[in-house]
């Protein structure tokens, strides 16, 4: 990343500023929370802004490309809301089978909607939003082949990035809140240690399919109670050392796609296993309309049961996903995810509609229902809120 | 190909005309349209897309194509959108094939996720527009079968009639009415008919123009919707053969690199 700062300031100097393409978004957004929180200092409505713009130029045949995404938001009550990253700021070569690719970046691994069990690489950046879609740019150098038999990726992950937690008066947390500078590595090497990753995937007709190893420091921490400075009772974040085996596959057979993401962990205290896994259906121009309707049914198992580190341990995700294909691109999903051990239940709807050319307005209802006391999201339960969003992008 | 000369020897008007049916003289055109548009390798192009409603409302797509002509089976293809913006360095990566339905990928720049997508190839609508997925899928001569209608004249011009009827389960149409020019052995005009064989849409093509002595592309595709009052003009711009693209450039790899 420090090598690459010089390359990129040096083209744009250089006088490439006209060939450089720009790209991204910015955005305002509100979250509204409809009960009482459960700490008299979280808010109970909030405004944000962010901006996202992306700086790419391509070169030598579009063999190579640079690609700077830096990212900021700014949060009218929580601090820790309030921040920047840098999402991608990338070198990339591509050969003829073969592909490197130096720099922060983001990969995408799996193939289910509910959870992204395997998906490994980035941290998540849990500030913004808690389904762990929005990830933390990670240092790497990655080399991929292309071959007959399928793409073989290789990682090299220098740099540990920890995950975002809201402040003190941000919602959506724990009680007691994480306090991050607290935190503790299980390596020495702490937030040095070099990960690394191998990745196999390939199509074979109506089959996709993943097979991936990661070794390095875990991606979720654990917690432990710890103290700061001025005796506030906090969690602190740990991050164990693992390793992981992991499968993806998806059979795209006409309507229906059939999906499963499992994963073999290895950790500090036990090995586990979990797995996702369901069908989406979709039925195209329904009630002779342009639109489609998808049902989409998943289940998450993971091996520790009321012991694993996620609320999502024994359930199961039902949704409809409708979509418009009219001119705004209006789409709809809504969908639960239950515990059909403690009958937990999380209430998701998502849409978003495009106005004119550039504007995205888009809105998240989320709100918890029958929440048991031993489920992990029961920290949730005072926490059911609205997100409007309208990013203008460019 | 043994099959395409072995109909052209039973088919060419000469030899036996008297003694081909409908549907024998129906694939001899689709049979030759498709053999006079082999072999161009690949191209490159810019594709446009103006919606409009029936209030007149307007809204505009921006796109770039690539594609690499497969022998043995249906093309490849990887469109990237650049209008709206919303959805700027989403792409769409096809393997077409003859007769099963196409492979479909499609990119995520936001997530950075690769999703294989259902076969929507057909039915659905291509961004929201009057064109089907379908409408702009290779065609293959596989994908339908045929019936020669009658010889006729458009805008001056001699052509033939052709009824086409699709072969997957997942199209939205019965039959399609294809207007083919005589000389050129280029469509000018298609009519599709819905599920329930009514007039849905009517497709015109504009502005041939010649590629490297031999390949017609139309400057312009309307497509009229009938039952909505809806219209899309689709536009091509910067139309380049022969640009060296290979099968590595059709890879989900590459699909994460389009900008």
């Amino acid at each position: 990343m420090h090598a690459l700062l010089p390359v990129l300031l040096l083209s744009l100097a250089a006088g490439n500023a006209l060939a450089w393409r720009l790209a991204g978004n910015m955005a305002m957004e509100s979250r509204v929370f409809f009960q009482q929180p459960l700490d008299a200092s979280q808010y109970g409505a909030d405004y944000s802004v962010s901006m996202e713009p992306e700086f790419s130029h391509q070169w030598d045949d579009d063999r190579q490309s640079l690609v700077f995404r830096p990212f900021a938001r700014l949060d009218r009550h929580d601090d820790e809301r309030s921040h920047w990253d840098i999402r991608e700021l990338q070198w990339v070569y591509a050969g003829d089978g073969w592909e490197a690719r130096l720099g922060v970046g983001r990969i995408y691994w799996g193939v289910t909607e509910a959870v992204h069990l395997v998906d490994i690489i980035n941290q998540t950046d849990l500030v913004e939003n808690i389904d762990g879609e929005q990830k933390l740019g990670q240092p790497m150098v990655k080399l991929s082949l292309e071959e007959d038999w399928g793409t073989l990726d290789f990682f090299l992950l220098p740099g540990f990035r920890e995950r975002t937690f809201p402040g003190e008066e941000g919602r959506l947390r724990s009680h007691s809140r994480v306090e991050q500078d607290l935190v503790e590595y299980e390596s020495s090497a702490g937030q040095r240690h070099v990960d690394y990753a191998l990745r196999w995937s390939h199509y074979i007709g109506e089959w996709d399919m993943g097979l991936a190893w990661f070794q390095g420091t875990g991606r979720d921490p654990l917690f432990r109670p710890g103290f700061t400075r001025k005796g506030e009772l906090v969690l602190a974040p740990f991050y164990e050392q693992t390793s992981q085996a992991s499968v993806d596959l998806q059979a795209t057979l006409g309507e229906w796609l059939w999906k499963l993401e499992a994963i073999y962990r290895n950790g500090l205290e036990e090995d586990y296993y979990a797995f996702t896994g369901g069908f989406e259906y979709t039925r195209i121009g329904i009630l002779d309309t342009a639109a489609d309707l998808g049902v989409i049914a998943e289940l998450v198992m993971d091996e520790r049961g009321d012991q694993a580190a996620t609320a999502f341990n024994h359930d199961v995700f039902l949704g409809l996903r409708w979509t418009a294909n009219d001119a705004q691109s209006l789409t709809v999903l809504a969908g639960a995810v239950v515990d059909w051990e403690n009958g937990s239940t999380l209430l998701n709807l998502e849409a978003s509609r495009r106005f004119g050319q550039a504007y995205l307005f888009s809105v998240q209802l989320r709100s918890w229902l029958h929440i048991d006391p031993e489920d992990l999201q029961y920290i949730f339960r005072q926490d059911d809120y609205l997100q409007v969003e309208l990013a203008r992008y460019f | 190909m043994t099959k395409l000369l072995i109909m052209l020897l039973v088919a060419l008007p000469g030899f036996n005309a008297s003694a081909q049916t409908q549907e024998e003289k129906g694939l001899t055109i689709a049979l030759e349209v498709d053999r006079r548009d082999s072999g161009w390798g690949d191209f490159q192009a810019q594709m446009g897309m103006l919606l409009r409603n029936r209030h007149g409302e307007e809204s505009l797509r921006q796109m770039r194509v690539k594609s690499l002509e497969t022998a043995d089976d249906g093309d490849k293809s990887l469109i990237v959108f650049d209008e709206p913006k919303d959805v700027k360095g989403t792409a769409l990566l096809t393997f077409s094939h003859k007769v099963k339905d196409d492979d479909q990928w499609l990119y995520l720049p936001a997530l950075k996720r690769v999703k294989r997508i259902a076969s929507r190839n057909k039915s659905g609508p291509f961004m929201g527009s009057e064109f089907a997925f379908e409408d702009l899928a290779s065609q293959e001569v596989e994908k339908y079968t045929y019936q020669y209608i009658r010889d006729d004249e458009l805008d001056g011009k001699p052509v033939f009639i052709n009824e086409r009827y699709p072969a997957s389960k997942y199209s939205g149409y019965t039959r399609q009415l294809v207007w083919v020019d005589q000389k050129e052995y280029i469509p000018l005009k298609v009519e599709y008919y819905d599920r329930k064989n009514a007039l849905l849409k009517t497709l015109i093509f504009k502005s041939y123009r010649q590629y490297l002595d031999r390949y017609w592309r139309a400057d312009e595709m309307f497509m009229e919707n009938h039952q909505t009052g809806k219209s899309t003009l689709l536009t091509w711009k910067d139309y380049r053969f022969g640009t060296g693209l290979k099968d590595s450039d059709f890879t989900r790899n590459s699909l994460k690199r389009m900008r």
